[in-house]
């Protein structure tokens, strides 16, 4: 590991911030002091020696107390969750069985469900969006009908190529006007900008030389990769978005660092340029919904459950395709594994066995490889199912990873590396984090306590079990919405243990709050405007405790926060399956939907998540301890860096 | 009257057994039901009104303990009693006049024998009394105090009818009268809670406008038909309509909504918060409004009236006036609520073994509503048949219905 330390000490700074388009580094002197002690202690803190841990802090500007997650607490935990499991009690209900979930199936993953749909994270990734999303018809008519003409056109079934024909005049003149106002917008001078950019970025690269080629070389393939790519004069409107953070290079190094702390626009896909684009790249082809609904033009709609029988009998002729990443992505598709921590370890050890088989192709470098082969898969999960804002910030940890292995490792020594750093990821971020939390949150609740949970939260499970091991007496009150019902699971398996439980549903919320002493929420991830993005319901929770004056308690890890504001639910969310409202399950009875589903008046909206404001919440309990929502972007700030170092 | 006995038993047995859904079906079987009682009922000479108001009264009494949940019964025998009384007075005043009549002329071939409180009393005080009982309380009638006003006529008629026994035949005619006027009354009111639906629709083209975006939840006709009053005027619109769990009424609406060509989306419930933001405005039906403007409505409507409020978007309700009841709830979550079957929201077998409440831990309680309650505050707007309203003036129009004495059966 030190081996691994020490050229990094002389890394160049401007060369550096190549490589990391997501930190949130300052300027460059500041740089290098900064993050030294830092990536030292984190580094320190790997082998059960940190009594330092904390230490790296002290330098950061900002005071902020050191992480709970210290030593004393990770390392135990992280061994029992690394080694011998039922070593440490809370260690029982932990992650234990869902180690093996990529082998696994529906039997271990039945609690979580908790989705993250953020198309988030770095900028191959984004460019990258699988696009089966919507064709040409779509972004027309979305643009030039106005909202009163409201009827969806079932056009859309079409391919690409007919349904352009099809749309006709309309079209050719919206894109017309599009192509106009992209070109007046890149200039030819910007445009030169970019290439002249890259070109500098490659001498410097160069003519560095010797000391730190593989972390600059690769970090750079990654951004030369991202800006060449999309800079075809097809799509300008990529190399609108690009430009805008390469243009900057010029202006120094630090002008450059602030564009990179705002995150990269995701993929809008009412932008038909992009998302045709897409479409001809995917593996999964998904056919769009007949019937969308207009408000939500810019995310994706399809038809589910049709192409999954597709994918499964291609799974032994898809070379390309890892068959770790592939199994995992179709049980993303088919929601066997969901819920934000089990897809994110899901993936991370599909990525392992990705790295753990993996061989540099001849005249092949291994960091430049590796990253497009991960690009690859991830664009591959994408179309399986929108990353989570988890997977994104894990994605962008081993990302990260790899650009900054050093040259020196042989390829069997950087592979050994990376397994261990995901390894690490996995039980330091995410099941300690979980351990921390769970820590903190039991100590919350009393005696004669009445709490109320929503859907399925899995730390909050693990609470309310830990807190029943601990004999105190409280009831749990499971609300639970349509149409996942994730709250029965948690309910069956609550009562399993012998908690009493009362259950309800969503809209009963008002009636059981009286009660209530405390709600208990989960989250698939906190942005920095303190905003919770979660499973859709728990705004509406979250409003009634509020409005009762139950104080709301948040449990989420902090490798969900995201730099990332919003202010609505409908800017970006993720859209679940429509059939599933139209068909009640398990109620015959309920049937007077039943053949209007291809009526054009007629949508059915499938919200996946939702947007908690920040005044809702009284409290985020979260591994660095238990916080205000106005503590969430210090967090991000802070600890962002240590993320991306662990 | 063995007939009437046996309706009412019925009915009181269909209301025990929830079998009449909705308030607008209660309301018009109740008056119809009270109607026949009515007209079943065979009036003393002396004393009709009273005779009457005691036989609704009793039947009320039945069938309010059978469904004390669903307002509307309450309410509407509270309005047929409120008839009774009003059509009595107004004989009585028709009477005074032709008292004064015939104090004037002194003549008495006039046919005075419609006075029924004449020999005992002045005309101010029949007048006084007329008012009381005619008007609901009042700063007028409270300053005047006129104790046990109601009352007075009736008790100083029986005095009356002695003298008056030789009018026996007309005395008939008068009693014809009053049952007449109040059959005539009590099917006006019929056509009222029939009509309440056009009434209200006719005024959705001033409260919607192109483009707007409505959400609702549960399966109001009432909203159905206002919804529908304002595309047939050309609005185009969109709704979303909320699913309304364990009942999936949202689900018979938007069905009903496409069928008349609305633009129809169909949210989950849980999906009610994030939606909102982009809603223009929120209509539901109530299941019934309390005095102090507070709304009983489908189970989920307070989350929906919590986040208009939150993002200031107009929640409307609409509400025919049987629906307005001049109760004040106290805690009306609980006290005016139904808990319905847990089959509902859990399969039966799949946790029945838990459902055992003796069980000390790990059992299970399943809780469905059927209400829900929306404070005053949350109301941006009641929508009734007579024009739109401020809840917080919900008591005075509810005054307008129902007269003082009646509030407590």
């Amino acid at each position: 590991m030190e081996s691994r330390r020490n050229p990094r000490a002389v890394v160049d700074p401007k060369v550096r911030q190549v490589g990391f388009f997501t930190s949130s580094q300052p300027d460059s002197s500041s740089t290098q002091q900064q993050t030294e002690p830092i990536s030292a202690s984190a580094s320190a803190s790997s082998p059960p020696v940190s009594t330092i841990s904390p230490s790296g802090n002290s330098l950061s500007p900002v005071m902020i107390p050191p992480p709970r997650l210290n030593s004393s607490d990770t390392f135990p935990l992280r061994n029992a969750a690394a080694g011998a499991t039922s070593a440490v009690s809370p260690s029982s209900f932990s992650y234990s069985n869902r180690r093996d979930f990529p082998d696994g199936s529906t039997t271990a993953s039945p609690g979580r469900h908790s989705r993250g749909s953020f198309v988030k994270s770095s900028a191959p990734v984004a460019s990258s969006l699988p696009g089966i999303g919507m064709d040409s018809m779509a972004a027309a008519k979305s643009s030039s009908v106005p909202a009163s003409g409201l009827t969806t056109v079932s056009v859309v079934t079409m391919p690409p190529g007919l349904a352009e024909n099809a749309s006709g005049m309309e079209v050719q003149s919206d894109q017309k006007k599009n192509s106009k106002s992209l070109k007046e917008k890149t200039t030819k001078a910007e445009r030169r900008a970019i290439q002249e950019a890259q070109r500098a970025a490659k001498a410097a690269a160069k003519a560095d030389g010797g000391k730190v080629p593989p972390g600059t070389s690769a970090s750079l393939a990654s951004t030369s990769v991202k800006v060449a790519k999309p800079a075809k004069p097809s799509t300008q409107k990529n190399e609108v978005a690009v430009s805008a953070g390469v243009t900057e290079k010029k202006g120094g190094p630090s002008e450059k660092d602030r564009k990179k702390d705002a995150p990269h626009p995701r993929m809008q896909y009412d932008d038909e340029s992009r998302v045709v684009k897409a479409k001809r790249r995917a593996v999964v082809k998904q056919t769009e919904a007949k019937n969308r609904v207009e408000l939500f033009r810019h995310l994706p709609q399809y038809e589910h459950g049709t192409q999954l029988p597709d994918l499964e009998a291609k799974f032994f002729q898809l070379d390309p395709m890892h068959p770790a990443v592939y199994k995992v992505g179709l049980q993303y598709l088919s929601g066997d594994i969901s819920g934000g921590n089990a897809r994110c370890i899901a993936m991370l050890q599909a990525f392992q066995d990705v790295i753990k088989d993996y061989s540099t192709p001849p005249e092949k470098n291994l960091n430049r490889d590796m990253t497009s082969k991960i690009s690859s898969y991830v664009s591959f999960l994408i179309e399986c199912r929108p990353l989570s804002i988890s997977m994104g910030n894990a994605i962008r940890f081993v990302k990260n990873r790899i650009a900054k292995l050093p040259i020196t490792l042989s390829e069997s020594e950087a592979k050994a590396a990376l397994q261990s750093d995901i390894e690490r990821f996995i039980n330091d971020k995410i099941i300690g984090a979980d351990m921390v939390i769970v820590k903190h949150a039991v100590t919350k609740i009393r005696d004669g306590d009445v709490l109320l949970t929503y859907g399925s939260p899995t730390a909050v499970e693990m609470i309310l079990l830990h807190a029943h091991e601990l004999k105190k007496k409280f009831r749990v009150l499971v609300v639970d919405s349509r149409p996942k019902l994730e709250g029965q699971l948690l309910l069956r398996r609550l009562i399993k243990r012998g908690i009493s439980c009362t259950y309800t549903h969503i809209n009963a919320i008002s009636y059981i709050m009286h009660e209530v002493t405390k709600v208990f929420l989960g989250a698939s991830s906190v942005l920095s405007n303190g905003t919770v993005y979660s499973r859709v319901g728990t705004a509406c929770v979250a409003m009634v405790a509020s409005a009762f004056r139950v104080p709301v308690l948040l449990c989420c890890e902090a490798y969900k926060f995201h730099e990332r504001v919003q202010l609505d639910s409908i800017c970006s969310n993720e859209l679940g399956d429509p059939n599933a409202i139209s068909k009640v399950h398990g109620r015959e009875d309920i049937n007077y939907l039943d053949g209007l589903t291809n009526n054009a008046n007629l949508q059915f909206l499938n919200l996946m998540y939702d947007a908690t404001p920040s005044d809702y919440i009284s409290m985020i309990i979260t591994d660095y301890g238990m916080v205000p929502p106005t503590s969430v972007p210090v967090i991000v700030r802070e600890y962002q860096k240590e993320h991306l170092l662990v | 009257m063995p007939d009437v006995q046996s309706m009412v038993a019925e009915f009181v047995n269909k209301l025990r057994k929830r079998k009449i859904e909705g308030s607008q079906a209660t309301a018009k079987c109740t008056v119809e039901l009270l109607r026949s009682v009515i007209s079943h009922q065979r009036v003393p000479h002396a004393n009709q009104a009273a005779a009457l108001i005691d036989a609704v009264k009793a039947v009320g009494q039945q069938l309010v303990a059978a469904n004390p949940v669903e307002l509307a019964v309450g309410n509407v025998v509270r309005r047929v009693l409120h008839i009774i009384r009003e059509e009595d007075l107004s004989l009585t005043t028709a009477a005074m006049a032709g008292l004064d009549l015939l104090d004037a002329s002194d003549d008495d071939d006039i046919d005075n024998c419609k006075g029924i409180g004449y020999p005992a009393m002045s005309a101010a005080v029949v007048a006084a009394a007329a008012r009381s009982t005619l008007r609901p309380p009042s700063l007028q009638t409270l300053l005047e105090g006129t104790p046990e006003s109601a009352t007075v006529p009736y008790t100083s008629s029986s005095g009356a009818d002695s003298e008056s026994k030789s009018k026996s035949a007309d005395k008939s005619s008068l009693t014809r009268k009053l049952k007449h006027d109040v059959i005539e009354g009590v099917n006006q009111l019929i056509q009222e809670i029939s009509g309440c639906h056009e009434q209200i629709a006719e005024q959705a083209i001033e409260h919607i406008h192109q483009n707007e975006v409505i959400l609702t939840l549960g399966s109001s006709r009432t909203v159905l038909e206002f919804l529908c009053a304002a595309k047939e005027k050309k609005r185009s619109f969109r709704v979303f309509v909320a699913e309304g769990a364990p009942r999936y009424q949202g689900h018979l609406l938007a069905k009903e909504l496409v069928a008349r060509g609305l633009q129809t989306t169909v949210i989950t419930d849980s999906a009610v918060f994030a939606m909102i933001s982009r809603v223009n405005m929120v209509i539901i039906g109530a299941h019934a409004v309390m005095a102090n403007g507070g709304v009983i409505g489908p189970v989920g409507v307070n989350m929906a009236a919590l986040a208009a409020k939150k993002h200031a978007v107009p929640f409307v309700v609409l509400a025919g006036s049987h629906k307005l009841c001049p109760l004040y709830p106290h805690n009306p979550e609980v006290l005016l609520n139904e808990l319905r079957s847990p089959s509902e929201l859990l399969d039966f077998g799949e946790f029945s073994d838990c459902l055992d409440f003796g069980a000390g831990s790990g059992s299970l309680q399943v809780v469905n509503p059927t209400f829900d309650y929306v404070p005053p505050n949350l109301v941006s707007l009641f929508i009734t048949d007579t024009g739109g309203h401020n809840p917080s003036y919900m008591y005075r129009l509810i005054a307008d219905y129902y007269s003082a004495d009646d509030l407590v059966m």
